[in-house]
C-alpha cells in the first residue's frame, strides 16, 4: 500500500510538472501538443547528465547537474516550438506534432550513436542511470521520497503566485485571452508567448526526466514517453487550465497510473486476476471518460491556438 | 485563392509559377530536401565519414541492389508497404480537410490489425471478410472520437492519442490467444490462415520472387482517387468541408454538423482499418503482441499527407516517397547510424510542412509584386 502511495505521488508529480507546463503555453495563447517531444528531450538531457556524471559525485551536485541538463534540454527543443507558432504562425498542431516525432527520432538517433561509439556491438537505445538515480531518494521507513516530489510541490506553488499574484503572469495570461487588447496596452505579446512557451519547454523537461526515473533504472529511448505528455493534456483540461486544480487532478491520474505499476504486489488486486494490459490501459480510459464529462464547460484560454498578427483586429 | 485568380486574370501569360498545383509541389519539394539536408547534417555531427554515404543510401533504397531483378523485387516489397502508408495518409487528409486532425490514425490501424488477424487466425475467414471486419473495426474506433467530439466537445487529438494506446493494448491481450507459442508474434498467415492472404492479382508476374505484392496496392490506389473525387465532385464532399471551414456556418446553413463530423472520423478509421488489412493480410508482417509503443505507420501517414499537400493524389506520391526513405533507412551503415535517421528526415519532413502555408504566402507576394511592376 505505501508502494502505490509512493508511486501515486511520484506519478502525480511528473503530470503536475508537464500538465503545469502545458498550462502556461496555454494562457499564453500557444497550444503545446509538442509536450511529448519535449519530455523525450528533457529525459535525455538528464539521462545523459547521469551517464557522464562519475556516480561517486555527491549527491546534492548529480541533483543539481541533471535537474539543470533537464530542463536546458526542454527549454531548447521548445524553441522550435516557439519561433515556429509564434514568429512565424505556422500551424500550431502540426508544429506539435512533428516535434513528438523529431523528439523520439532524435533522441533515439543520438543515444545509439553514443552507445555505439564506446561499443560497437552496442546498437540498442538504452541508457542505464541505476546508482546515479539513487541521489533523487530519500527512504523514509520504508517511503521512497524523491525529490522531484518536492520539486512538483514547489513548482505548483510558484506557478500559482506567478498566474494570479504577479504583473507577468496576468498579462501572460491576458495574452491567451485577448492579444489584440493586450497589445493595445502595451504589452508584448510576442515576447509574453515566448515566456509561455520556453515556461513550459522547462517543466516539460523536468517532467521528462522525472518520468524516466521513475521505478525503472534504465530507458529506452525508442519508446518515447508513451503518451505521458497527452496525459499531462488531459490533466490540465480536467484541471480547466487552474494550477491548484491541476494538482489534484494530477493525484487522481497519478493512481490509475500508479496501479499498473504495482497492482501485482496488493493482495486484493491480484486476487482478481484481471490481465496486466488491463492495468495498462486504466490511465488512459480514465482519462478519456474524465473528459468525456468535463470537456462540456470549457475553460480554455479564448485565443489559443490562433496565432497573433498585429495587423489584424 | 481569390486573389490568385485575380492575378490570373489580370496577366494574361499565365506563369507557371502562379498555378496552385505548382506550388503545392515546389512546397513539398523545399520541404524534402531541407528535411534530407538537415537529416545529413545531423549525421555528419554523429561521425563526418560516411554520412554522405547514408544519406545516399536512404535516399537510393532499392537502387543500392546491382541486379535488375533483385531492384524489382525490393521496390515490390517498399510498394506493398506503401499501400497501407497511403491508406493512414488518406485517412489524416480526410478528416483534415473537415478541420479534424485524425492523429489517432495509429490506433484505428491498431485495431483493424487486431480485427483481420483475429478473424484470418482464429475464425480462418476468407480473405474479403477479414479486411471488412478490419475496416469497420477502424470506422468504429473513429467514431468513438467523432462521438466525443461532437457530443461532449473533447479535443479530437487527446481522445486519439488515448484511443491509440487503449487499443495497443487491447490488441496485445486479444491476439495473445493467436500467437506463436515460443515467441511473441501472431501465427504466420501462410501457416494458420491460408484464405485470408489477399490475391496477387498476377502482380507477382512484375515482380519476381515477391509473394506479397497484391490487390491490395491496386485498391489502395484506386481508393485514393475515390476520396479525390468525393471530396471534390460531390455534395457530402462539399458539406464535409463546409464544416470543416466554419462548423457554425455549415450549422446555419442546415448541415448536420455533428453527423458530419462522427461521419469523417468513421470514413478516416476506415480507411486506417483498411491499411492494417492491407499490410497484415499481405503476410508480409507479423504482429508482435509484445510492442509496446504504437506502431509508426500511423505518424508517418501524418507526414505522407502533408507532404502531399493534403490533395489525395500527391498523396499517393507522398506516401512513396516515405516509405521509399523509411526502407532506405535500412541500408546505412548500421555500424556507424542507425535506421532511424529516415524516422528523423520524416519528422522533419513534417515540421517543415508547417510552414507551407507561409511558403506560399511568400511565393504569391513575390509574384504580386513583379505583377505589379510589369
Amino acid at each position: 500500500m505505501l508502494l502505490l502511495l509512493q508511486y501515486t505521488i511520484l506519478f502525480a508529480a511528473i503530470l503536475t510538472l508537464v500538465a503545469l507546463g502545458g498550462c502556461f503555453s496555454e494562457h499564453s495563447g500557444v497550444i503545446n501538443l509538442g509536450l511529448e517531444g519535449i519530455m523525450v528531450m528533457g529525459a535525455l538531457g538528464g539521462a545523459l547528465a547521469m551517464r557522464f556524471m562519475s556516480p561517486n559525485a555527491s549527491a546534492i551536485t548529480i541533483i543539481v547537474i541533471v535537474i539543470l541538463a533537464s530542463l536546458a534540454a526542454g527549454l531548447i527543443y521548445s524553441v522550435l516550438l516557439a519561433f515556429a507558432c509564434i514568429n512565424l504562425k505556422a500551424d500550431q498542431t502540426i508544429i506539435g506534432t512533428a516535434m513528438n516525432m523529431l523528439g523520439v527520432a532524435a533522441a533515439t538517433i543520438i543515444v545509439k550513436a553514443i552507445n555505439t561509439a564506446s561499443n560497437p556491438d552496442d546498437v540498442s537505445s538504452n541508457i542505464e542511470y541505476g546508482t546515479q538515480k539513487k541521489a533523487f531518494i530519500v527512504n523514509i521507513n520504508g517511503f521512497e521520497f524523491s525529490w522531484f516530489m518536492a520539486i512538483a510541490v514547489i513548482a505548483l506553488i510558484a506557478a500559482y503566485v506567478v498566474l494570479y499574484k504577479t504583473k507577468f503572469g496576468l498579462r501572460l495570461m491576458a495574452c491567451g485571452e485577448h492579444p489584440q487588447a493586450a497589445d493595445s496596452v502595451g504589452i508584448n505579446v510576442y515576447l509574453m508567448r515566448w515566456a509561455g512557451v520556453l515556461i513550459s519547454g522547462v517543466l516539460g523537461g523536468l517532467g521528462g526526466i522525472c518520468y524516466i526515473t521513475a521505478g525503472v533504472s534504465e530507458w529506452k529511448f525508442e519508446c518515447g514517453v508513451a503518451g505521458f505528455g497527452f496525459l499531462a493534456l488531459a490533466v490540465m483540461i480536467f484541471g480547466q487550465w487552474k494550477p491548484t486544480k491541476i494538482g489534484l487532478a494530477a493525484l487522481l491520474f497519478g493512481l490509475f497510473r500508479a496501479l499498473s505499476n504495482v497492482y501485482a504486489g496488493i493482495d486484493f488486486l491480484k486476487a482478481l486476476n484481471i490481465p496486466s494490459g488491463i492495468y495498462n490501459m486504466l490511465p488512459y480510459l480514465i482519462s478519456l471518460i474524465v473528459l468525456a464529462f468535463t470537456s462540456g464547460k470549457s475553460r480554455a484560454p479564448k485565443a489559443e491556438g490562433i496565432p497573433y498578427d498585429k495587423g489584424t483586429r | 485563392m481569390e486573389k490568385t485568380k485575380n492575378i490570373k486574370n489580370k496577366n494574361s501569360d499565365k506563369s507557371i509559377l502562379q498555378n496552385e498545383g505548382f506550388q503545392a509541389l515546389l512546397a513539398s519539394l523545399i520541404c524534402i530536401l531541407l528535411g534530407m539536408f538537415i537529416g545529413y547534417i545531423v549525421l555528419l555531427f554523429i561521425n563526418p565519414r560516411g554520412a554522405f554515404g547514408a544519406i545516399l543510401a536512404v535516399a537510393k533504397n532499392f537502387f543500392a541492389y546491382s541486379s535488375a531483378s533483385l531492384k524489382l523485387k525490393y521496390l515490390g516489397n517498399t510498394l506493398v508497404k506503401t499501400a497501407p502508408l497511403l491508406m493512414c495518409s488518406l485517412s489524416v487528409l480526410f478528416a483534415y480537410k473537415v478541420g479534424l486532425f485524425n492523429i489517432g490514425v495509429a490506433g484505428q490501424y491498431v485495431v483493424g490489425t487486431c480485427a483481420c488477424l483475429y478473424a484470418a487466425l482464429s475464425l480462418h475467414w476468407h480473405w474479403l471478410p477479414c479486411m471488412l471486419l478490419a475496416m469497420i473495426a477502424g470506422a468504429l474506433w473513429g467514431v468513438i472520437s467523432g462521438l466525443l467530439k461532437s457530443y461532449c466537445n473533447v479535443n479530437e487529438v487527446i481522445s486519439g492519442i488515448m484511443l491509440n494506446w487503449i487499443g495497443l493494448y487491447l490488441t496485445n491481450m486479444i491476439l495473445a490467444g493467436v500467437k506463436e507459442e515460443a515467441s511473441p508474434y501472431t501465427f504466420s498467415l501462410k501457416s494458420k490462415g491460408q484464405k485470408a492472404l489477399l490475391p496477387q492479382m498476377g502482380l507477382n508476374k512484375l515482380f519476381p520472387g515477391n509473394t506479397y505484392i497484391g490487390i491490395a496496392l491496386i485498391l489502395s490506389i484506386i481508393i485514393a482517387v475515390v476520396i479525390w473525387v468525393l471530396l471534390e465532385k460531390t455534395k457530402l464532399g462539399y458539406e464535409l468541408k463546409a464544416t470543416g471551414y466554419n462548423k457554425n456556418a455549415a450549422k446555419y446553413a442546415g448541415m448536420a454538423e455533428k453527423r458530419n463530423v462522427i461521419l469523417t472520423l468513421a470514413i478516416g478509421g476506415a480507411l486506417a482499418g483498411l491499411a492494417a488489412s492491407f499490410l497484415f493480410q499481405t503476410g508480409f508482417e507479423q504482429w508482435s503482441t509484445s510492442q509496446s509503443s504504437v506502431p509508426a505507420m500511423g505518424f508517418n501517414g501524418i507526414a505522407a499527407a502533408f507532404l502531399g499537400g493534403l490533395n489525395p493524389i500527391g498523396t499517393i506520391f507522398a506516401a512513396y516517397f516515405i516509405q521509399h526513405i523509411t526502407n532506405g533507412g535500412a541500408n546505412v551503415d548500421l555500424k556507424i547510424y542507425c535506421s532511424q535517421i529516415s524516422d528523423l528526415i520524416s519528422a522533419l519532413i513534417v515540421y517543415l510542412c508547417g510552414f507551407v502555408g507561409l511558403m506560399k504566402y511568400f511565393l504569391k507576394k513575390g509574384l504580386s509584386k513583379k505583377g505589379g511592376t510589369q
